[in-house]
């Protein structure tokens, strides 16, 4: 037995994750020693400005491509521009989060632990400031994704999705308004979740059984090894296909792939809004960023056995997700199918077996994230006293109401259908050329099959704003304050820009495409 | 002077137009209008200087430009237009002022803001010029789809009875077109070797079951398009709830986009898929003639009856593209322009007349002419140009397109010459109904119908009338421009014209 040595730490490698980490702790500090009216301001401050530092730190770290402590963690060019567009969109999303002046107190309630519905429910939901932990439990969800798409072995990938998860389930249930479904979506996010983080451990004793029946190598879960064994592949393949299978499922359930996409519409409806645009944002990047990562690393020897399969569950969610999206009638719900659908033309790129399908997918990742918020963004403007009015018929002759920002969602939605001159068509264009590229022509037929489908839904929402007439339920919509101006600047102006000019975005992806092992 | 970056201007002015004309107050509509016509007047002298700049029996393209866009998909800003494409080009340039000019009051009678109506169609004039202009099939896509946009709320906000629906309609069917072309030119671009460009393209050799694919990917969407029977059923309800003036511009010019696409897509990159499917597509031409014929006769809605006459004409034109003879492509381009001068002129007529009775109705006019002789006779005038009289300029292209078709496909053109019977009698019943016989009483209480053409009306009428009949009786400057890149697109596919042999030995012994 040799001398059991230390890992070597590449710390710089690993500052985005641990500025967050601390982050989150001086959050946590923050709630118990600063004085309550000074909260809000000091957690939006503390948790921008990691953000930001660790967003400086990955800009600093762009030419690294190591494996560092002791190979759990790869910092490489995925993990980078990943770990980059997660910051970004996380800090537009804390714009979201810390407005306050759309609805007083902000979009948080601020005694969860009170009944729903009582008396004392209602009273505070006429603007006591909402809660600040907020910010802590953002910061620990965004280390966690930071992890989730650099972790070099299935263990660190575990711990990292549950460190993302557990903060998501919380966030979830502290809308300050219609908490019974907020509670809701939280208990269901989390039985779900918790179910999903279970087949994935599963998944990976299985893969570790199958690994250890290599002859001449060690056991273990990491990328290498595993890629080692696929290709030898001497052991039993049910172990390797098993454990795939329950990975794959456990990864497909966060990116929320049909037939693992049930919890979507209730958790994003149900969620506070500016959540459900950092979950279908910064959570859909890590998902798929975990997803690139197994299928193109560890598992890349097995393309030829689970690309039919995954294929099959490609077309099944954008199945689902374009044809539901045409019944919903709440444009939160509406959305989440959309997010579906979308995971669907993402599991497109990530199917392509070319370093196209990579950079594809992740330029695809940065260009929806940008627009989901935006489009969240302005659901939490249109309100009334009751607060967000999320019913469509309540959206009718918005367009004369409010003139603006109905352009400003129609232009989003336009870019959700992958009209040309907006990143929508750029980012579907870059995943269905890879696709087809790598030889994968039916699963571009069903996407763009879908897309027919799925442009209805968006175009009804159009011609809801702009053709009928405003009814007498039409809410107007709430100026913004800075913040979600600002973020809604930020969306919109990326959704354009990435449409027009793509190129410097795909250079940083196409340079980005390398995995290290 | 052929140096000037021609096509990327006259793209860019008109999009430059509508943003200085959407910012114009809303409490200002006249000084939008005024704007917008100026404008509209500048992109023409452009255009008409690029003209009298290009050089007949030069090159098949000119005025190419090229710039990068995306470099890691091959994709270029190249602009270049052959003969077809400059004579649409022209097209465009004279009908949105004229379109301008009609719509003055159009916008009005909604509710909706009067300066973004304009803005509107000025966007709508960027993006027919760059779906015209483009050389590079990601460019002409991107055009092909925007054009969606400005044309899907100019129907929906400023349309008539149904324009939810029809705008709906109009966006989903377009759609579904392009989103076809969609994943035809990804696959074009993988089996091309990764470029865009459509020089390079064109020399492409593909296998015949890709390129049969790739045919059908693009055929469809420029069938939607165009619309050729059965994916016709669209344009009635576009046609019927559009605004008059955009009407004009999308039976004039939009729907050409289709055909035009036929001639410069379909017919050069996969000729012998053109080749293998000309059959079917003769096929939906002939049916669509009659078809479209037919239900015009029937239609009690004048908008909707032109939007039928329309899909009947373009079954001409695809017959005229799919009989690969040179003379009955040259028909079919030349009939893209008159049909453009014709329908044109028919749309804005019969919006004159539908704005003055405040409905569409055949049955509520009768014996109009009594009140209104100058629009009536107009109206007429256009109705004859419409079914191809001789001496108007349809007739030529009509003519040509059935001789060319004759020489190589009797039975198609046999049939396709029924058409132009079925042609006279929905016109003619159609300005019997409105415009001659006894007086309808209710006409006499409209107050508009009191007032004949005004000068404006004149003005929009005049310019389109004059070129009618001058192209009917000296069709050659057209015919010049054309004619190289017809040949050119004959020779793409491989198709010589049959020599005349008719009453020769080698014919008798056959």
């Amino acid at each position: 037995m040799s001398e059991l040595k230390l890992p070597s730490i590449d710390y710089a490698a690993l500052a985005p994750t641990l500025i967050l980490l601390g982050a989150a702790l001086v959050g946590v500090l923050v709630e118990a020693f600063v004085p309550r009216r000074l909260r809000h301001v000091v957690q939006l401050a503390v948790a921008l400005l990691a953000v930001l530092g660790a967003l400086t730190m990955v800009v600093l770290n762009a030419n690294d491509r190591l494996v560092t402590i002791g190979g759990a963690i790869a910092i490489d060019g995925p993990a980078l521009f990943l770990q980059g567009a997660i910051l970004v969109l996380a800090a537009m999303a804390l714009l979201l989060i810390g407005e306050r002046t759309v609805e007083r107190g902000g979009a948080f309630v601020a005694q969860a632990a009170v009944t729903a519905e009582s008396a004392d429910d209602r009273r505070q939901a006429e603007g006591a400031p909402g809660l600040t932990e907020v910010y802590p439990l953002i910061s620990f969800a965004v280390s966690g994704m930071l992890i989730f798409v650099a972790a070099n072995d299935l263990l660190t990938m575990f711990i990292a999705l549950e460190v993302l998860s557990l903060p998501l389930y919380l966030l979830c249930a502290l809308a300050r308004r219609r908490r019974l479904l907020s509670q809701e979506a939280a208990m269901k996010y989390f039985l779900l979740g918790a179910y999903a983080s279970a087949f994935f451990l599963f998944g990976v004793a299985l893969v570790y059984g199958f690994t250890a029946g290599t002859p001449d190598r060690a056991a273990g879960v990491d990328f290498a090894t595993i890629h080692a064994a696929v290709a030898e592949s001497s052991s039993s393949s049910v172990l390797l296909f098993g454990g795939m299978a329950l990975i794959a499922i456990g990864l497909l359930f966060k990116a929320g792939a049909a037939p693992f996409h049930v919890w979507t519409p209730d958790v994003y409806q149900g969620a506070p809004t500016p959540i459900t645009g950092f979950m279908a944002a910064c959570t859909k990047v890590a998902a798929f960023g975990a997803l690139l990562r197994v299928f193109h690393v560890a598992f890349e020897g097995a393309r030829w056995d689970f690309t039919p399969v995954l294929g099959v569950v490609a077309v099944l969610t954008m199945l689902v997700g374009a044809v539901l999206a045409v019944t919903q009638t709440d444009i939160k719900r509406l959305l989440a199918y959309s997010s579906i659908a979308n995971a669907g033309y993402l599991l497109v790129g990530v199917l392509a077996p070319t370093s196209e399908g990579v950079s594809g997918t992740m330029f695809y990742l940065v260009a929806y994230g940008f627009s989901v918020l935006a489009a969240f963004a302005v659901v939490t403007l249109v309100r009334d006293a009751d607060g967000e009015a999320t019913h469509l018929s309540r959206w009718a002759g918005l367009g004369q109401r409010s003139p603006f920002y109905a352009g400003l969602f129609t232009f989003v939605l336009l870019a959700f259908a992958g009209i040309p001159a907006t990143s929508g068509f750029t980012s579907k264009f870059a995943v269905f050329s890879a696709a087809f590229d790598g030889g994968q022509g039916w699963l571009v037929i069903a996407g763009v099959l879908t897309s027919m489908v799925l442009a209805f839904p968006y175009l009804r929402v159009v011609v809801l704003m702009w053709l009928s007439e405003p009814g007498e339920s039409t809410p107007a919509v709430v100026m913004p304050g800075w913040l979600t101006s600002a973020a809604l600047t930020v969306g919109v102006v990326a959704t354009l820009v990435l449409g027009v000019f793509p190129q410097p975005l795909l250079d940083l992806a196409a340079g980005a495409a390398e995995f290290v092992r | 002077m052929s140096d000037f970056p021609f096509l990327s201007v006259l793209t860019v002015a008109p999009l430059v137009g509508a943003l200085v004309v959407a910012v114009l107050p809303r409490r200002r509509p006249e000084l939008a209008k005024q704007v917008a016509l100026g404008w509209s007047l500048l992109v023409l002298a452009l255009s008409v200087v690029m003209w009298v700049t290009w050089q007949t029996g030069g090159d098949r393209f000119q005025f190419r430009e090229s710039y990068p866009w995306i470099p890691n998909w091959g994709v270029n800003f190249t602009f270049a237009a052959d003969g077809i494409a400059l004579v649409m080009l022209m097209l465009i340039a004279l009908l949105v002022p004229l379109v301008i000019l009609a719509s003055w009051h159009d916008a009005e009678s909604s509710k909706r803001s009067v300066p973004v109506y304009f803005a509107l169609l000025l966007v709508l004039e960027c993006t027919m010029i760059g779906v015209f202009a483009a050389a590079d099939v990601f460019l002409f896509y991107v055009f092909f789809e925007i054009m969606l946009v400005p044309m899907y709320f100019l129907i929906g906000s400023y349309g008539g009875h149904q324009r939810q629906y029809a705008a709906v309609k109009f966006f989903l069917y377009s759609l579904v077109g392009g989103l076809f072309m969609l994943a035809a030119v990804i696959g074009l671009w993988v089996v091309g070797g990764k470029t865009f460009d459509w020089a390079a393209l064109s020399e492409v050799d593909i296998s015949t079951g890709a390129e049969r694919w790739l045919f059908l990917g693009f055929f469809i969407a420029f069938a939607i398009k165009a619309p050729f029977f059965p994916f016709h059923t669209w344009l009635p309800d576009a046609g019927g709830a559009a605004p008059a003036g955009a009407a004009a511009l999308l039976v004039g010019v939009l729907d050409k986009v289709g055909t035009f696409g036929l001639l410069r897509y379909c017919l050069p990159l996969f000729p012998d898929a053109a080749k293998w499917f000309a059959p079917w597509a003769l096929a939906l031409g002939v049916i669509g003639i009659i078809y479209a014929a037919l239900l015009a006769i029937g239609q009690n809605d004048l908008k909707r009856l032109v939007s039928y006459t329309s899909i009947a004409h373009f079954g001409f034109i695809g017959v005229g593209i799919f009989a690969f003879t040179s003379q009955a492509a040259t028909g079919a381009v030349l009939y893209m322009v008159n049909h453009g001068l014709a329908t044109g002129l028919l749309f804005l007529v019969v919006g004159m007349l539908v704005a003055r009775r405040g409905s569409a109705l055949i049955s509520d006019f009768g014996g109009a002419g009594k009140l209104v002789p100058l629009l009536a006779g107009v109206l007429f005038f256009a109705g004859l140009a419409s079914l191809a009289l001789p001496g108007t300029a349809p007739f030529i292209s009509e003519f040509l397109v059935l001789i060319g078709t004759f020489s190589v496909n009797k039975p198609v053109a046999v049939i396709a010459t029924l058409g132009v019977i079925l042609a006279a009698a929905y016109v003619l019943w159609m300005v019997q109904r409105t415009t001659q016989g006894t007086l309808n009483p209710a006409l006499t209480e409209v107050e508009g119908m009191k007032r004949d053409l005004n000068l404006r009306e004149k003005v929009v009428v005049a310019p389109l009338v004059a070129l009618i009949l001058l192209l009917g009786f000296y069709p050659k400057p057209v015919t010049d421009v054309i004619n190289p890149a017809v040949q050119a697109t004959m020779q793409d596919i491989g198709k010589t014209d049959p020599a005349p042999s008719a009453g020769t030995p080698q014919e008798a012994s056959r």
